[in-house]
């Protein structure tokens, strides 16, 4: 529905609406935002338990575990010990799952579309239908990406799509996930003959992505839409929180960069099925010669990282964007040096398009082509630091409420700076040489990438949690939930630079190998392995306390009040019970930045953005 | 059992949860406050823990560094890698301090500013000078970061001396080959289409080129009479489920009999067919047969079998290019060179250019003591140098273990046996290592290479 039609009938919403159009086909994007947060969660959930088998099978390799035999099967875990594609199923599948249903779907699907409205004073998104659409797409992509797990010679939940008898494997055959890594590389992604998750799973996963990125595409349009032609009266582009900001830079990097990552996925379906040879070229796969000549898997990885990078943004900046409003809220102070934070965002954005060779130092590509990879990797380092100041800026001399929000996004300030400046090591294609594909990548950006979103994405759900669900979350199991998972997190993460440093290749079943010739560099990963392992679990049992928390809160928790963490931003002026078209009179106007905290002057420490400027009275 | 046992635990802790929470809640609605009012008693707990988890966090990180040494890397192995760990060091210099500094100040500002009564926050909302020295100060050190890492990048990529040794390593699902040049220290040429039984590395002879072509044409031969069986088996089935009289069925057994043992055709085959059923029906003149199309199974059959035929012929057509372009004056530097699976041997300070070539799917050499690593991509050969600067003994002596080795590892996912996918190194110093070569010089690709045209099972073949 448009926001013009709401303005005639926003008096009405006290009408009864079918359970239908108001939970499952709703256009309203409060409720659209809710379930992108379900389905994501979920998704999560699977992809938290995914990494607990594998961590089991790193830890200790070879032992049997009736764990591993309870959830993986016979199949896959005769005798509770994993099978080796397997091992490389889960990563790829749990790498896949968190990037990008978790932390993008989820991330920017749930926040732009609760918060892009009501921050901005609109009575909904641009296009109702179209937000509906963009969830119903993430939906069945989900859907298919979690049937991916059930993969079975050729058949999925009981329907036989291949030919288990079939000697030579083809795209509808194999059993298990994909099983190329969450980046799925040619030619192992495209030959099923290669690894026997490159049959009907890849298969399906591409499938899924091809849904996925069309959710994505469709969600990120509606976003820049909206916050072009719908904000309120007085909302000027500079007045915009920086939530606001964060979301519609993430929006337009997904425009640009998802169609590259779509065209990727659309030659490696043809490479797959229809015999083209867009990234094959002299392959014997096995005994079979192919005559696939002229293509180059290069190809693929520069189309995927040109996606690859912006991504990682894609996921981090709506996490710095809700950072960056709690930090300012519960610290009660503006917050620091809010233009440079725009220009921060916006530079952070124009580079993360030019610096995507940083993952391909050591394909074989023109070492001075790598120069101007370093070159523009290491530029982007500064607009993070310059957030990083910032931040720090705004807690300083603050009156810090520490509300669980705030406290994880205090921790993702501190694991943006413990991933971010491992980041420029990696960045010096020298080093990376010999750490590329080592645990130190993957603890660079677990730290900088994961962490920070999960936390910017559990501070989100914090804070705007009555907003949500009109009822409060229980801050103590809150206080515990953070404790355990910034201990987890770090305890996981932390180690595993030194299992890199040490020259373990990541994406490996297990270390024996190294028992041959490097005892002392076996037990030292073996032992931080264990470490890991433990920190690994205890950190997803954390994370029950949250979902507890969380489910109990919506059914029986104590009923919110309208702007419980006194703020000054446009969503706390609406009423807890949600209605259509937000505003039950006229829509808000706007007469100031958001950030009015403890101003000189002001009665309370906290004006909310409706309230005219005093006479004489400065913005900011 | 088990499974109920875990079930009955879950279902009570969640109870006890609820129940804990139930009580909290109750005595907050008592003290009249809300779950947003946070107590200054949580507040100043909760910093206090802040600094509590910093010190975790640094000293967590000390005890690691004490632990393992530094940064646990162990000593470099070639000149190359003792030039990257000097940089290396400098770089994890610049971001230990940025990284205490930094998180100290995070922590210890939420430690400090926590909320006090009476005491209000600043407002404090911008301070040029302050942003801009903070974008230049950084600006800066990258500065430096990135001109001394442009200086080691240039080199180590740079073009190996004239001397180095050349070697290249051949990565397949799941092992490595090594290919040393021989004493003209020239490799020779390869084309892929060239893999036989007994030319694994695909190498370009004169020879290897003729032995592949009639492999090749042996094996599209096979296809196509295979593919001639096929059609000819569904005609005779289709032409007997024309009719069910027995003789008609017994005539058309008897042609196809007849019709096998000769160099037939398949058109000629069919007219007679249909010259038969002609006779059968008594109409000998123009004649419409609509035959039952193949079943499923036979079509898919066919599918396959022309499916192959064309990647042979296609592969075919490339041979026979490469025999008309080929110089026989290079085999020379084909035939010298010398295979050598299983242990790469090197010399302690000679420099080295290794060529990369893979057979299926991305494999990435990973040298981890010597700090070396390169992609190895199909279709695309890349290259890589370094010079070994310590000998196995030296590095098993300053290790302390007799057992130590080098190793080459595989470092890109590329199937199940990933990571199984190694080849041990061995660093020789000079003396030792010219009496290995010279134990190989009989080992050379012409010794093991013996044309062998009558091996039609090769390992191409053998799933046709
Ligand atoms: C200070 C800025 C940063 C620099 C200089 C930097 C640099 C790099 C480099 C050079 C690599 C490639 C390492 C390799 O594969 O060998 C890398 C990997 C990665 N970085 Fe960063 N990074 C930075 C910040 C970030 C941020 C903010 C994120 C996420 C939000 C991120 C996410 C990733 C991811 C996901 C990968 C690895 C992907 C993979 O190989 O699977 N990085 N980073
Ligand atoms: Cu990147
Ligand atoms: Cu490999």
């Amino acid at each position: 529905m448009s926001s013009v039609a709401h303005e005639n009938h926003h008096d009405e919403h006290h009408h009864e609406e079918h359970f239908i159009s108001k939970y499952i086909f709703s256009q309203d994007h409060k409720m659209i935002g809710k379930q992108f947060l379900m389905t994501a969660v979920f998704m999560g959930l699977v992809a938290m338990m995914l990494s607990i088998f594998f961590r089991i099978q790193l830890a200790w390799p070879g032992e049997e575990s009736t764990f591993l035999n309870i959830f993986l099967g016979d199949e896959w875990a005769p005798n509770g010990i994993m099978k080796e594609d397997m091992y490389l199923g889960l990563v790829t599948l749990h790498g896949t799952i968190m990037v990008f249903f978790l932390l993008t779907g989820g991330l920017s699907g749930t926040f732009s579309n609760i918060l892009i409205p009501l921050q901005l004073g609109a009575r909904d998104m641009a296009s109702g239908f179209l937000n509906m659409l963009s969830y119903w797409f993430f939906f069945l992509s989900s859907l298919l990406m979690f049937a991916s797990l059930f993969v079975h010679e050729g058949a999925v939940f009981g329907l036989q799509l291949g030919d288990p008898t079939t000697s030579l494997p083809g795209v509808w055959d194999g059993s298990g996930p994909a099983m190329a890594g969450w980046t799925i590389y040619p030619p192992l992604s495209a030959l099923p003959q290669s690894v026997s998750g490159s049959g009907l799973g890849m298969t399906l996963w591409l499938f899924s992505m091809t849904i996925f990125i069309a959710s994505s595409l469709i969600g990120s349009l509606n976003y820049i839409v909206t916050v072009f032609n719908l904000r309120t009266k007085g909302m000027i582009m500079t007045r915009m929180p920086l939530t606001i900001w964060a979301f519609f830079v993430t929006a337009i990097l997904g425009v640009l960069s998802f169609p590259v990552l779509l065209s990727a996925a659309l030659l490696l379906m043809m490479d797959r099925m229809a015999g083209t040879s867009f990234y094959l070229s002299d392959i014997i796969v096995g005994s079979e010669m192919l005559a696939n000549h002229g293509g180059s898997p290069i190809l693929y990885q520069h189309l995927f990282w040109f996606l690859g990078h912006p991504e990682v943004y894609i996921v981090l900046l709506p996490a710095l964007g809700l950072s960056s409003e709690i930090i300012a809220t519960n610290s009660r102070k503006p917050i620091f040096g809010y233009k440079a934070m725009i220009g921060s965002i916006l530079a952070i954005g124009f580079l993360s398009f030019i610096v995507w060779g940083h993952h391909m130092f050591i394909t074989g590509m023109n070492p001075f082509l790598g120069s101007v990879f370093v070159f523009t990797t290491l530029l982007i380092a500064i607009p993070s630091a310059v957030k990083v100041f910032n931040y720090l800026a705004t807690l300083w001399k603050g009156s810090l409420v520490l509300t669980p929000a705030m406290m994880f996004a205090i921790g993702l300030v501190s694991t943006f700076i413990t991933g971010g400046v491992t980041g420029i090591i990696l960045a010096d294609s020298a080093l990376d040489i010999a750490l590329h594909d080592t645990y130190f990548v993957v603890a660079h950006f677990h730290i900088v990438m994961g962490m920070s979103a999960v936390f910017g994405m559990f501070g989100g759900v914090y804070h705007w949690f009555p907003k949500m669900f009109g009822k409060m979350m229980n801050t103590r199991l809150g206080y515990v939930h953070f404790w355990i998972t910034i201990i987890g997190a770090y305890g996981v993460f932390f180690p595993m630079h030194f299992v890199g440093l040490a020259g373990a290749p990541r994406r490996y079943y297990n270390y024996s190998v190294y028992e041959e010739f490097d005892k002392g560099a076996l037990d030292m990963m073996m032992d931080l392995n264990v470490i890991i392992t433990f920190f690994a679990i205890f950190a997803a049992l954390g994370q029950a306390l949250f979902l507890f928390n969380f489910f109990y809160s919506i059914f029986r928790g104590p009923k919110a009040p309208q702007n419980p963490w006194r703020s000054t931003t446009l969503e706390w002026t609406t009423p807890v019970e949600h209605i259509h078209g937000n505003w039950p009179g006229e829509l808000p106007t706007v007469h100031r930045w958001p950030y009015d905290y403890s101003k000189p002057g002001a009665d309370e420490d906290f004006i909310p953005q409706t309230v005219p400027l005093a006479e004489g009275e400065e913005e900011h | 059992m088990e499974k109920i046992i875990i079930l009955i635990v879950l279902i009570t802790g969640v109870i006890a949860i609820a129940q804990l929470v139930r009580v909290y809640e109750l005595t907050y609605k008592l003290k009249n406050r809300g779950e947003h009012e946070i107590p200054n008693r949580d507040n100043n707990l909760n910093a206090k823990l802040m600094l509590g988890f910093m010190m975790f966090q640094f000293l967590g990180f000390i005890y690691l560094m004490l632990k393992y040494g530094w940064t646990g890397r162990g000593e470099p192995a070639s000149l190359q890698g003792v030039e990257t760990d000097w940089l290396l060091n400098v770089n994890f210099i610049i971001i230990i301090l940025v990284f205490f500094i930094t998180n100290f100040l995070l922590f210890f500002f939420a430690y400090k500013y926590v909320r006090k009564p009476g005491v209000k926050a600043t407002y404090y909302s911008h301070n040029n000078k302050l942003e801009i020295i903070w974008t230049i100060v950084p600006a800066v050190v990258l500065g430096v970061i990135i001109i001394l890492g442009l200086k080691s990048w240039t080199e180590l990529t740079a073009q190996s001396s004239d001397k180095a040794e050349k070697i290249e390593l051949f990565a397949y699902q799941f092992a490595w080959i090594a290919r040393y040049s021989g004493e003209d220290n020239t490799l020779g040429k390869f084309d892929y289409k060239l893999t036989t039984g007994n030319n694994e590395l695909a190498l370009m002879t004169e020879s290897t080129i003729d032995t592949s072509l009639n492999e090749m044409k042996l094996s599209i031969e096979n296809l196509e009479s295979k593919l001639k069986q096929v059609n000819f088996d569904y005609l005779v089935s289709a032409y007997r489920g024309l009719s069910s009289n027995s003789s008609f069925k017994s005539g058309i057994d008897k042609a196809a009999q007849e019709i096998l043992v000769s160099d037939f055709n398949l058109a000629e085959a069919e007219a007679e067919f249909k010259h038969l059923y002609g006779d059968h029906i008594g109409n000998h003149g123009h004649l419409e047969i609509a035959l039952e199309a193949p079943n499923q199974e036979t079509q898919t059959i066919i599918g396959d079998l022309e499916q192959q035929l064309s990647i042979k012929e296609r592969l075919y057509r490339g041979l026979v290019q490469m025999k008309q372009n080929h110089n026989p004056d290079v085999d020379k530097y084909a035939l010298n060179d010398i295979l050598q699976k299983d242990t790469l041997y090197l010399c302690k300070g000679r420099d080295y250019e290794f060529s990369f070539r893979s057979k299926d799917v991305i494999h990435s050499a990973y040298f981890p003591h010597f700090r070396a690593q390169m992609n190895v991509v199909p279709g695309m050969p890349t290259r890589f140098k370094f010079t070994p600067s310590l000998t196995t003994n030296e590095m098993r002596k300053s290790k302390n273990d007799e057992k130590f080795n080098f190793v080459l590892m595989c470092n890109k996912i590329c199937g199940g046996a990933h990571y199984k996918m190694k080849m041990i190194v061995v660093v020789y110093p000079e003396a030792e290592y010219n009496t290995w070569m010279a134990s190989k010089k009989t080992a050379t690709f012409k010794d093991q290479y013996s044309p062998a045209v009558e091996a039609v099972e090769s390992t191409i073949d053998s799933n046709i």
